[in-house]
C-alpha cells in the first residue's frame, strides 16, 4: 500500500466562528507577496494590449485609418470590431456593449481598436496614433437632454400602494423637492487587468481581476466563437472591486483573449489609471424629485418619488439598478399611499454600472431629504420626524412594493444610538454654539439604513461550492465567490473549519475558478457570504455525513448526534481524531470530496404588478454624524461619527467592522469630495486621482465609534449572520444631512437648504450664499 | 550611471534610458512586484518605497518615502532603496507589518505595501507619534477599503514602542557602503539619457551640449509627461547632484535656500522663520511628494497652482539664477511672465531662493482651499503679508494668489489701497473685499468655478481680517483639525 501523508496536527482550539480571525491574506499583503494579476510571472512570449479611443461622444464611424498604428515601433497586431470572430456585443443582460465600437460612437473615449505590441509602453503609444473619422451626431449629455427626447435604455417602471393621488390631495401639508445626486468613480486601487494564455486545441486560460469569473468565461467564449468548455477563468484576488469589476472587467479579458488567439501568444491587458476612469462605468448620477403629503404632526400620509438615472449609453445593469433605487426610496419609513416611478435615461456617457449599493443609495437619500424637509416645515428636530415615520404598528409595515417589513430593528437601533451618541445633549450644545459663532457652524444628524438583501434577479440567488479533504486531514475549499478584500475567503474558511471542527490553518480557500465551480453568480449584492457560505456548508455537511456514517458503521452505532469539534469527531462516548477518521474513511473507499449548492428561499417579485418579496431579509443600521462648516469657504469636516450596525450573528466581527467603517467613509466620499466632471464635449475631465478626490486619511473622523448589533438574523441565513458589504455605505448619508443641518442653522432651522451632491466646499458655499440671500 | 543599494545589493545601473522610473525598474527589471502601481502619477501611494540616505556627517541614515512611480533613477544615486519585500526578517514580519495584520488594517491589500513603507519610515524616527503626525506621514497613501481607522490605530500602536530592527543593526554597514559608494566618483561617459552633472561648470556644459533638454530635479511634475502623456525624452539633465543647490543659509535678514532642496529639506528652517506657513506647507501635496519635490522646481515650473509661488510673491523673495558664468537676481514679483513662463535667462537655472525674514511688525497668513484637505491642488491659495506701524496702521501690504490667473499673481490694487488703513477698522475689511471682488478673472475648471474662486479671494481676506483682530474678541474661523 502507498504511504499516506503524515497526519496534520489538528487544532485543539474551539471553533473559529464569531471570532476576529485575521484576513486570510493579511500576512502576504503586508509582505508584498500577495500576488495580483499584474504580479504573476508570465510566459516569455507575453505581449501587451492597449485600446485606441474615440475623440468625440456621438457619431457614425466613417473610416478607421490604422496605418500609423501598425507602423509604430513594436506593434504586432491591430484589431477592430470587424476582426472579432464571434459575438461583438458583450453586454451582460440587454444588448448594447460592443467589445470595440462598431458603426457608431456612443461616448467620448470609447475603445475603437486594440493594439498588440511587445511592451506595454509601445502598445499604449501606438494606440494614440489611430485616425478615427466620425460623422458627429448630436450628443445627449444630461438627463434633461435625454428626457426631452425620451431617450431611455429601458422602459420606465412604477410601484404603487394605495391611492396616492387621492390621499395627497387631502393632505394638510404638501411638500415638494428635487435633488441632483452625483455619480461615483470606483477607484479600486488595482486597475482593470486580464492575462490571456492560449492553450492547445483552442482552449483559453484567463487570469483576471473580476467579480464575475463565470461571465468573463461566457463572454470570452462568445467573442472567440467557441464553447464555454474551452475557456477557464482563474481569479485569486482583486485589489478592490466595489461593483466596478462586476461587468466592467470582461472587456479587457475579451480583448486579451482575441489578441492571444490571433497571435498565439500570451497577452496582458492592463489599463492605465486615466484610461480606466474614462472607459469604465461609474455609479449612476440621478436626478430625483418627490411630493409628500403630511399631517400637521409630520406623519407621512402620501408620497410620490420619481427617480431618474443617467444610465449612459447602454442598459448594462441599469434596469436592476434603477429598480433598487426605487426599492429604497422608503428607506426605513412608511410612505403612506405611495407611488414610486423610475426612469432609465440614455445619454452619451460611458455606460454606468454597479457600485456598492447598486442604486439603493441614490434612492435612499430621497427618504432622508423628505425627512429633513418635513422637520423644517413642522418645526421639529429631524430625528423626531424620522422616529415618527418608521415602519411599525403606529404607521404601517407595507413597502411601496407590497413587502411586509418583519423583524424591524430600527426602533431599537435608533434608541440605543441616540443614547450612546448623546444626541439630545449634543443637539443643545450645537444649537447654542451656532448662535454665538458667526463663521463656523456645526451640524448633527442621525440617519438610519434599511437595505434589502438578495439579488433582485431571482436566478442569481444561487451558489455552488467544491470541498476536498485530503488524506492528511487538510481541506481545500472552492466556491463561486470572489475575494476583493471584503474578507469572503476568511469567512468561508471559518465556516469550513467550524463544520469540520478543525483549525483555520488546515483550510485553504483557493482561487475562484470556472473549472471547479461552474455557472456562478457575480460576487455582488452583499451576497458573497450568504450564498457561498451556505453552499460551502452544504458541501461540508455532505462529507461530514459520509464520515459519520462510516464511523457509526465501524462502531456499529446509530449515526446520530455526532460532533465535530476541536479536531475530534465524537459519537456517543466514542471519539476519534479528525485526520485519523479521514484516513480510515479513505482506506474504506469513502469519497472525501463534494460539491455543495444553495438557493435563497422565499423570494419572488412580480414586475407586472410591481409587488412581491424581492428580499430575503433587511439589514439595518444607523449613524450619527457631526460636522463643522466654514461659511466663508464652504470647507467642512466630519468630526465625530457613531454607528450601530446590524450584522446578525457576526461570523467575523473584525471583518464586519472593517466593512462598516470602510463603507461609511466611501459613502461620505460619494456625498462630499468625490466629484465627477465632464466637459461640454462629453469628455471626462476628472480623469485621474489628482482631480477626483476620494477620502484621504485626514477625512476619517477623529471620533469614530462603530458597534455591532448582535441580534441573530430571524431568517435562516448562514449561522443567522447578515450581509454587510453594501448596507453601511448608506450610513454616509448622515454626513450630508448633518451638513444640511449646519446650513439650516443660518435660517434658525426654519429652512431646508438645497444641497445637491457631492457637497463639495463650492456647493456648500453656494448653499450658504442662498441661505444668506433668503435671510436678507 | 546611478550607484545605489537595492535593499542590501549594491547596483550600478545605466541611465541611458532617461525615462525609466524607479517603479518600472523594480517591477519590470527586478521582478520585485510587492511595490504596486495604482495611478502612475504620485497621487495614491501604492508605489511608495523608502530611500535611506546618509546624513551630512555620514553618521546616520535618514529614511524617507518617495513615490517610485514618478521618481527617476537619479533619485537613488548614493542611497539605499528599501522595498516592501525586504522588511521581514527570516519569515518574521517587521513590527510595522505585524501591527497592520493585528489591527485588521488590510482588506484588498493593494495599497498595503505603500502604507507599510510610509509607516516604516515614520517608525524609523523612533519617537512616539500623535495622530496628527500619523496623518501627515500617511497623507500620500490612499486606501479605498478600510476607511483608515485600523491603519491609524496600527501606526499609533507600533510607533509607541519601537524596537531595534535589522535596519538599525545593519546601519553601520549600510553607512559604510553608502559612504564608499559616494566616494566612488568614477565618471561615466554617458552623453545622452539621464545626465547627472556634479558641478555648475559641468551643468553649463550639459546645457550647452543639449540646449533642447529639460532640467529635472525632483521629477514629481516632469514624470507625468512620461507616465501620463507617454512622452519619451532622449536626454534629461538632473540637477540633483549639485551640492551647492542643496545649501541652506540663514542669517539675520534672509533665508537663502538652494533650489534643489526638497520641500522636506527646508521644512524646519522655513517654518521656524515663517510659522504661519505651517498649514499651507503641510497641505502641499503629500509627504512622499515633499520628500522628492524641490522648492526650485515648484517655482521654475511656474504653474499658476503651485503653492510656493504665492508665498514667494507675498514675501517678496528674490530668485538667484546661474548659467555657469554669472548669476542673476530675479525678483519673485516679476518672475512669472506668462502661463508657465518666467524671466529665467536662456541657459540659466534657478540656483537659490532668498527670502527676507519677518519683522515683529509683520502679519502673515497663508490659506489654501481645495476639495480635500490632504494631497489636493488649490482651488485658491492666498497669502497676505502686512507691515504695521505702532498705531496699527498698514505701512506695506504684499500678497500672493494661486488659482486665480494664468500665473501666480499679486493683488496690486489691494496692496496699494491698504497702505495707511488701520488693520482693526471695519472699513479695511470692506475696502479689501471690494477691491478683491474685481482683482482677478479666474477660469472654470475641474477643481472650481470662476465664481467660487472669486468668492474665495474675497472671503479669505475676510478670514484674514477676522483672525488679525485682538485675541479678546477672537472668533472661531476654521473647521477643526485633529489634535
Amino acid at each position: 500500500m502507498r504511504k499516506l501523508s503524515e497526519q496534520q496536527q489538528a487544532a485543539t482550539s474551539a471553533s473559529p466562528l464569531a471570532k476576529p480571525a485575521a484576513h486570510e491574506s493579511a500576512s502576504r499583503q503586508v509582505a508584498g507577496s500577495a500576488r495580483y494579476v499584474d504580479d504573476m510571472p508570465v510566459p516569455a512570449d507575453t505581449c501587451y494590449g492597449a485600446v485606441g479611443q474615440s475623440r468625440c461622444a456621438a457619431g457614425r464611424i466613417r473610416n478607421i485609418d490604422l496605418a500609423a498604428v501598425r507602423a509604430a515601433p513594436g506593434v504586432i497586431d491591430v484589431i477592430t470590431a470587424e476582426d472579432v470572430p464571434g459575438h461583438v456585443d458583450i453586454a451582460p443582460v440587454f444588448d448594447g456593449d460592443p467589445v470595440l465600437a462598431q458603426h457608431n460612437i456612443k461616448f467620448f473615449g470609447q475603445p475603437v481598436f486594440a493594439v498588440l505590441a511587445h511592451t506595454v509602453e509601445e502598445a499604449r503609444y501606438a494606440a494614440t496614433l489611430g485616425n478615427i473619422e466620425v460623422e458627429p451626431t448630436p450628443a445627449l449629455l444630461s438627463i434633461a437632454a435625454a428626457r426631452e427626447l425620451d431617450a431611455k435604455v429601458r422602459p420606465s417602471h412604477q410601484m404603487q400602494q394605495g391611492d396616492y393621488a387621492a390621499v395627497y390631495a387631502e393632505a394638510p401639508i404638501k411638500l415638494e423637492g428635487q435633488l441632483k445626486v452625483g455619480g461615483q468613480e470606483h477607484m479600486y486601487l488595482e486597475g482593470q487587468i486580464s492575462l490571456a494564455l492560449p492553450e492547445e486545441d483552442g482552449r483559453m486560460m484567463i487570469y483576471t481581476s473580476s467579480q464575475h469569473p463565470s461571465e468573463v468565461q461566457k463572454l470570452v467564449a462568445e467573442v472567440l466563437g467557441v464553447g464555454l468548455h474551452k475557456v477557464t477563468v482563474d481569479m485569486r484576488r482583486m485589489g478592490g472591486g466595489f461593483g466596478g469589476k462586476e461587468t466592467q472587467a470582461a472587456q479587457w479579458a475579451c480583448l486579451a483573449a482575441l489578441l492571444a488567439q490571433r497571435n498565439g501568444c500570451a497577452v496582458k491587458f492592463r489599463l492605465a489609471r486615466s484610461q480606466d476612469m474614462q472607459v469604465t462605468g461609474k455609479r449612476h448620477p440621478f436626478e430625483n424629485s418627490y411630493a409628500v403629503g403630511i399631517a400637521d404632526s409630520g406623519k407621512i400620509l402620501a408620497t410620490h418619488v420619481t427617480v431618474s438615472g443617467d444610465c449612459g449609453h447602454s442598459a448594462d445593469l441599469s434596469d436592476a439598478i434603477v429598480d433598487r433605487a426605487m426599492f429604497h426610496v422608503d428607506n426605513g419609513y412608511y410612505l403612506g399611499a405611495s407611488r414610486v416611478t423610475g426612469h432609465r435615461f440614455q445619454t452619451h456617457y460611458v455606460s454606468h454600472t454597479a457600485y456598492r449599493g447598486f442604486g439603493g443609495p441614490q434612492g435612499m437619500i430621497m427618504a432622508e431629504a423628505m425627512m429633513d424637509n418635513i422637520a423644517r416645515a413642522t418645526g421639529q428636530d429631524p430625528l423626531t420626524v424620522r422616529k415618527l415615520n418608521l415602519y411599525g404598528p403606529d404607521t404601517g409595515d407595507t413597502t411601496p412594493y407590497g413587502m411586509q417589513v418583519e423583524d424591524n430593528l430600527l426602533p431599537e437601533i435608533i434608541a440605543r444610538l441616540e443614547d450612546s451618541a448623546d444626541y439630545w445633549a449634543r443637539r443643545k450644545t450645537i444649537t447654542a454654539f451656532n448662535q454665538t459663532s458667526p463663521i463656523i457652524k456645526k451640524g448633527l444628524a442621525l440617519t438610519p439604513v434599511k437595505f434589502g438583501i438578495s439579488f433582485t434577479a431571482k436566478y442569481l440567488n444561487q451558489a455552488g461550492a467544491l470541498v476536498h479533504i485530503y488524506t492528511d486531514g487538510t481541506v481545500q475549499v472552492n466556491h463561486g465567490g470572489t475575494e476583493m478584500g471584503q474578507g469572503l475567503h476568511t469567512k468561508i474558511a471559518q465556516i469550513a473549519a467550524h463544520e469540520f471542527g478543525i483549525g483555520l490553518d488546515q483550510i485553504e480557500v483557493t482561487a475562484t475558478r470556472t473549472d471547479k465551480v461552474p455557472n456562478t453568480s457575480p460576487t455582488a449584492a452583499s451576497s458573497g457570504t450568504d450564498l457561498n457560505g451556505k453552499a460551502v456548508q452544504n458541501a461540508c455537511q455532505i462529507i461530514r455525513q459520509r464520515l459519520i456514517d462510516f464511523y457509526a458503521t465501524s462502531l456499529q452505532l446509530p449515526a446520530t448526534d455526532a460532533q465535530f469539534s476541536q479536531g475530534q469527531v465524537s459519537l456517543g462516548e466514542h471519539s476519534i481524531g479528525f485526520t485519523e477518521l479521514v484516513q480510515q474513511a479513505y482506506l474504506a473507499r469513502v469519497s472525501l470530496s463534494s460539491t455543495g449548492f444553495y438557493k435563497t428561499p422565499k423570494i419572488y417579485y412580480d414586475r407586472a404588478s410591481a409587488s412581491g418579496r424581492p428580499f430575503f431579509y433587511f439589514a439595518y443600521g444607523a449613524a450619527v454624524s457631526e460636522v463643522t462648516l466654514d461659511i466663508l469657504t464652504g470647507e467642512h469636516k466630519t468630526t465625530r461619527v457613531d454607528i450601530l450596525h446590524d450584522v446578525g450573528t457576526s461570523i467575523n466581527p473584525a471583518i464586519d467592522t472593517g466593512q462598516i467603517e470602510g463603507a461609511f467613509i466611501q459613502g461620505m466620499g460619494w456625498l462630499t469630495t468625490e466629484e465627477l466632471r465632464w466637459g461640454d464635449d462629453g469628455r471626462l475631465t476628472s480623469n485621474n486621482m489628482a482631480t477626483y478626490k476620494i477620502p484621504a486619511i485626514g477625512d476619517t473622523p477623529a471620533i469614530f465609534n462603530v458597534d455591532l448589533l448582535y441580534r441573530p438574523n430571524a431568517q435562516d441565513s448562514i449561522y443567522h449572520s447578515k450581509a454587510v458589504g453594501e448596507p453601511p455605505f448608506m450610513l454616509g448619508i448622515s454626513v450630508w444631512c448633518a451638513l444640511k443641518d449646519a446650513l439650516s442653522s443660518l435660517s434658525g432651522y426654519t429652512q431646508d437648504p438645497q444641497l445637491d451632491t457631492p457637497a463639495t466646499p463650492e456647493r456648500v458655499l453656494k448653499a450658504v450664499l442662498a441661505a444668506q440671500d433668503a435671510g436678507l | 550611471m546611478v550607484r545605489f543599494l537595492l535593499n542590501t545589493t549594491p547596483l550600478t545601473v545605466s541611465t541611458e534610458n532617461a525615462n525609466q522610473t524607479v517603479l518600472h525598474f523594480l517591477r519590470e527589471q527586478r521582478r520585485l512586484t510587492g511595490t504596486k502601481e495604482g495611478c502612475a502619477s504620485g497621487d495614491c501611494g501604492a508605489c511608495t518605497v523608502v530611500v535611506a540616505e546618509l546624513n551630512p556627517s555620514h553618521t546616520g541614515l535618514h529614511y524617507r518615502t518617495i513615490n517610485s512611480c514618478i521618481a527617476l533613477m537619479s533619485s537613488l544615486h548614493g542611497k539605499q532603496l528599501i522595498t516592501v519585500e525586504h522588511l521581514a526578517e527570516a519569515q518574521q514580519l517587521h513590527p510595522v507589518q505585524q501591527a497592520l495584520v493585528d489591527h485588521h488594517a488590510s482588506q484588498c491589500g493593494f495599497c498595503t505595501p505603500g502604507f507599510v513603507m510610509s509607516i516604516f519610515a515614520l517608525y524609523q524616527r523612533h519617537q512616539p507619534v500623535n495622530r496628527s503626525e500619523v496623518e501627515h506621514a500617511l497623507s500620500g497613501n490612499l486606501c479605498r477599503c478600510t476607511g483608515y481607522r485600523p491603519i491609524i490605530d496600527a501606526t499609533m500602536a507600533v510607533c509607541q514602542q519601537p524596537v531595534e530592527d535589522k535596519f538599525n543593526r545593519m546601519a553601520a554597514t549600510t553607512i559604510a557602503t553608502l559612504t564608499a559608494m559616494q566616494a566612488n566618483t568614477s565618471d561615466d561617459n554617458q552623453s545622452t539619457g539621464l545626465l547627472m552633472p556634479t558641478s555648475r561648470e559641468a551643468l553649463a556644459a550639459c546645457i550647452a551640449q543639449h540646449p533642447e533638454a529639460l532640467l529635472v530635479a525632483g521629477s514629481t511634475d516632469l514624470s507625468l509627461e512620461i507616465t501620463q502623456q507617454l512622452r519619451q525624452f532622449k536626454t534629461l539633465i538632473s540637477i540633483s547632484q549639485l551640492a551647492e543647490l542643496h545649501s541652506v543659509e540663514c542669517d539675520d535678514d534672509y533665508l537663502t535656500l538652494g533650489a534643489a532642496c526638497t520641500l522636506s529639506d527646508i521644512k524646519e528652517v522655513l517654518l521656524d522663520a515663517f510659522a504661519p506657513l505651517t498649514e499651507l506647507f503641510e497641505r502641499f501635496a503629500s509627504l512622499p511628494v515633499r520628500n522628492q519635490a524641490t522648492l526650485g522646481g515648484n517655482l521654475a515650473n511656474a504653474s499658476p497652482i503651485g503653492d510656493m509661488a504665492p508665498v514667494m510673491l507675498a514675501l517678496e523673495a528674490d530668485f538667484i539664477a546661474d548659467d555657469g558664468q554669472q548669476t542673476y537676481t530675479l525678483p519673485a514679483r516679476t518672475f512669472f511672465t506668462g502661463y508657465r513662463q518666467t524671466s529665467l535667462p536662456a541657459g540659466a537655472w534657478l540656483s537659490k531662493i532668498r527670502i527676507p525674514r519677518l519683522t515683529t511688525a509683520d502679519r502673515l497668513a497663508a490659506y489654501k482651499v481645495s476639495k480635500r484637505f490632504e494631497d489636493d491642488i488649490s482651488a485658491v491659495c492666498a497669502v497676505f503679508k502686512l507691515r504695521l506701524d505702532s498705531q496699527g496702521k498698514i505701512t506695506r501690504a504684499t500678497t500672493g494668489f494661486g488659482g486665480v490667473a494664468a500665473t501666480p499673481a499679486s493683488a496690486i490694487a489691494l496692496e496699494q489701497n491698504l497702505v495707511g488703513m488701520a488693520l482693526n477698522a471695519p472699513a479695511t475689511l470692506v475696502r479689501g473685499k471690494q477691491i478683491l471682488a474685481t482683482s482677478f478673472a479666474p477660469i472654470d475648471d475641474v477643481r472650481a468655478s470662476a465664481d467660487y474662486r472669486n468668492q474665495l479671494v474675497v472671503n479669505l481676506w475676510h478670514r484674514f481680517f477676522v483672525e488679525q483682530q485682538p485675541s479678546t474678541n477672537r472668533i472661531s474661523t476654521r473647521v477643526q483639525y485633529h489634535a
